[in-house]
C-alpha cells in the first residue's frame, strides 16, 4: 500500500529480512472474515444506542423538548379548539423539526472532541457507512420516540384521530430526511466550539421542502389544500434521497474538517 | 514488512512543519520520534495514520495488505483518548475491537485490561476513571485488535511508574513479535534498542 507522490525510490537491496525467520508481512495479513464489517456495524449501532439512552445522552431530552413546544402552543394561540385543530399538523411538524435539530449538533462533535472519530476513520467500515449507521442509531433513539408519541401530544391540540394518524405517518416518513440533512450540518460544524447554532442556521433552510410536503400531507385529512398521496410520496422520496446522498456529503465534510 | 517514508513534507496552516523527511523502520523495530515542542511529532504521526494531507513525498508499508491503507493497518493513539465516558471500560474496548477488526469477546477485554493492571475496572463507567486509568483503557485497545503498525503520541502521559513498566513490556512484545512501533516521546519509553528520529533540526539549520 503506497500513499503520496511521486513514486518512491527503489528500496535499498539490503538483507534485513533474513534476520526474522517468518516471511515478512505474512503473519499480519488478516484471514478473510466475511462477518467483520457486519460486526463493526452492529457494534457501532449498539454503542450509539447505549450512549443516547444513558444519562446525558440527549435522546429523552428531545422528547421532552417536543412535549414542551407542543404544550406551549395553546398558551400562545389561545383556547380556540378549532384553530388549534387546524394548526395541529403544522405545530407538530415544527416541533419535531426543532427537536430533531436540537440533538443533532453533538452527533459528530462528541466523537471529534474525545478522539474516537479516529477509530471510525481507520476502522473496518467505510466512513460513509459509519455516518449512515450513526444517523440510523440517532434516528431510532431520538426521532422514533417523537413519531410514536406525536398522536398523544396531538391530543393536547384537539386534533381528531384521522389527522393524528396522518401526522404520525408523515413524521415517520419525513424525519429520516431531517436527520440526514442535519448530519451534513453536524459534520460541517464538527470542529467549531459553538457549532450548534451555526448548524441550525445552515440546516433549517434545507429542511423547508421536507416541512412543506410533510405539513401538506398531514393537513389532507383536516381539509388541507392537497390530497394525501402526492405530497406523502414526495416526502418519502426526499427521505430516500437524503439517506442515499447525505452520508457522502457528511463523510467528505468530516474528512476535510479533521485536517 | 517495512515502514518507509520518503521526502515527506507536511504543512500546517501554511507553515512547513516537516520538510523532506525520509526514514525507514524495518519489521520488528521501534522508532522514537523526538524533538522540541512544535517540531511536528504529532503532525508526523497523524499524517502516517492518514488524518493529515501531505504536501510532497509519501510513505508506504511494504509487504503488507495491499487492500488497506497504512492507516487501516495502524493503531493511532493521539492526545485524546477516544474513550467514551458514558460507556464502561469493557464496552469501550468491545466497540474498539469490533471497529478495528479484533476480538470483541469479554475474555479479550479482560486480558488486555489485566495486562495494564486494570482488570478490576472492566465494568466501571469510564467517567469514573482517573486520567491515567482512562489512558490505560485507551492503551488496551492496542491489545484487543492486532495491527502491525503502532503510532503512539506520547503514550505514557499520565501513567504511573508501574503502568509505564507494564506498557514498556507490551511495546517490547509487539516489536519482538515483528510489529513496527513509531512513538513520539520525550523519554526512552523503556525500549533499549529503539532508533531515534530527531525532528526540528532542519528548521534550526535554516534559521
Amino acid at each position: 500500500m503506497t500513499t503520496g507522490s511521486p513514486s518512491p525510490p527503489t528500496p535499498p537491496p539490503d538483507g534485513e529480512g533474513s534476520a526474522s525467520p517468518a516471511p515478512p508481512g505474512r503473519r499480519w495479513r488478516e484471514e478473510p472474515d466475511e462477518g467483520r464489517p457486519a460486526t463493526a456495524a452492529l457494534a457501532l449501532f449498539a454503542r450509539e444506542w447505549r450512549i443516547a439512552r444513558r444519562i446525558g445522552g440527549g435522546a429523552s431530552v428531545g422528547v421532552v423538548f417536543f412535549l414542551i413546544l407542543v404544550a406551549v402552543m395553546p398558551f400562545a394561540l389561545g383556547p380556540d379548539l378549532n384553530l388549534l385543530a387546524k394548526l395541529g399538523p403544522a405545530i407538530l411538524w415544527i416541533a419535531a423539526l426543532l427537536a430533531t435539530l436540537l440533538g443533532l449538533d453533538r452527533l459528530f462533535q462528541a466523537d471529534h472532541d474525545d478522539g474516537s472519530l479516529d477509530l471510525l476513520v481507520n476502522g473496518s467500515l467505510p466512513l460513509e457507512v459509519a455516518v449512515l449507521i450513526k444517523c440510523a442509531a440517532h434516528w431510532t433513539a431520538s426521532a422514533l420516540p417523537l413519531v410514536v408519541l406525536s398522536p398523544l401530544f396531538g391530543l393536547m391540540l384537539a386534533m381528531a384521530p384521522g389527522p393524528l394518524a396522518l401526522t404520525a405517518a408523515t413524521l415517520a416518513a419525513g424525519t429520516p430526511a431531517l436527520t440526514m440533512i442535519g448530519a451534513i450540518g453536524a459534520a460541517l460544524t464538527v470542529s467549531l466550539r459553538r457549532g450548534g447554532l451555526l448548524m441550525a442556521v445552515l440546516v433549517l433552510p434545507l429542511t423547508i421542502p421536507v416541512l412543506i410536503f410533510g405539513v401538506a400531507a398531514a393537513s389532507a385529512a383536516s381539509g388541507g389544500a392537497a390530497p394525501f398521496t402526492a405530497p406523502f410520496l414526495a416526502l418519502c422520496a426526499l427521505s430516500l434521497a437524503a439517506t442515499a446522498l447525505a452520508p457522502f456529503a457528511a463523510a467528505a465534510a468530516l474528512r476535510h474538517a479533521r485536517e | 514488512m517495512r515502514l518507509r517514508a520518503w521526502n515527506l513534507t507536511i504543512e500546517r496552516g501554511g507553515r512547513r512543519v516537516i520538510a523532506g523527511l525520509s526514514f525507514e523502520a524495518p519489521e520488528g523495530s521501534a522508532l522514537i520520534v523526538t524533538g522540541p515542542n512544535g517540531a511536528g511529532k504529532t503532525s508526523l504521526l497523524r499524517a502516517l495514520a492518514g488524518f493529515l494531507p501531505i504536501e510532497a513525498g509519501g510513505f508506504a508499508l511494504d509487504d503488507s495488505d495491499e487492500e488497506r491503507t497504512v492507516g487501516e493497518q495502524a493503531h493511532h493513539l493521539g492526545h485524546a483518548d477516544g474513550v467514551k465516558s458514558a460507556l464502561t471500560a469493557g464496552e469501550n474496548l468491545a466497540f474498539a475491537a469490533a471497529m478495528l477488526g479484533g476480538d470483541s469477546s469479554r475474555a479479550a477485554q479482560l486480558a488486555a485490561l489485566t495486562a495494564l493492571g486494570l482488570g478490576h475496572v472492566i465494568d466501571f463507567p469510564a467517567r469514573l476513571l482517573s486520567a491515567g486509568q482512562r489512558r490505560r483503557v485507551a492503551l488496551a485497545r492496542l491489545l484487543v485488535a492486532k495491527r502491525p503498525l503502532w503510532l503512539l503520541d506520547e503514550p505514557t502521559t499520565a501513567l504511573d511508574a508501574a503502568a509505564q513498566r507494564a506498557f514498556a513490556a507490551i511495546m517490547r512484545a509487539h516489536v519482538q513479535g515483528g510489529g513496527i512501533l513509531v512513538a513520539a516521546a520525550h523519554g526512552a519509553l523503556g525500549l533499549d534498542d529503539a532508533q531515534e528520529l530527531r525532528l526540528g533540526d532542519i528548521e534550526r539549520a535554516q534559521a
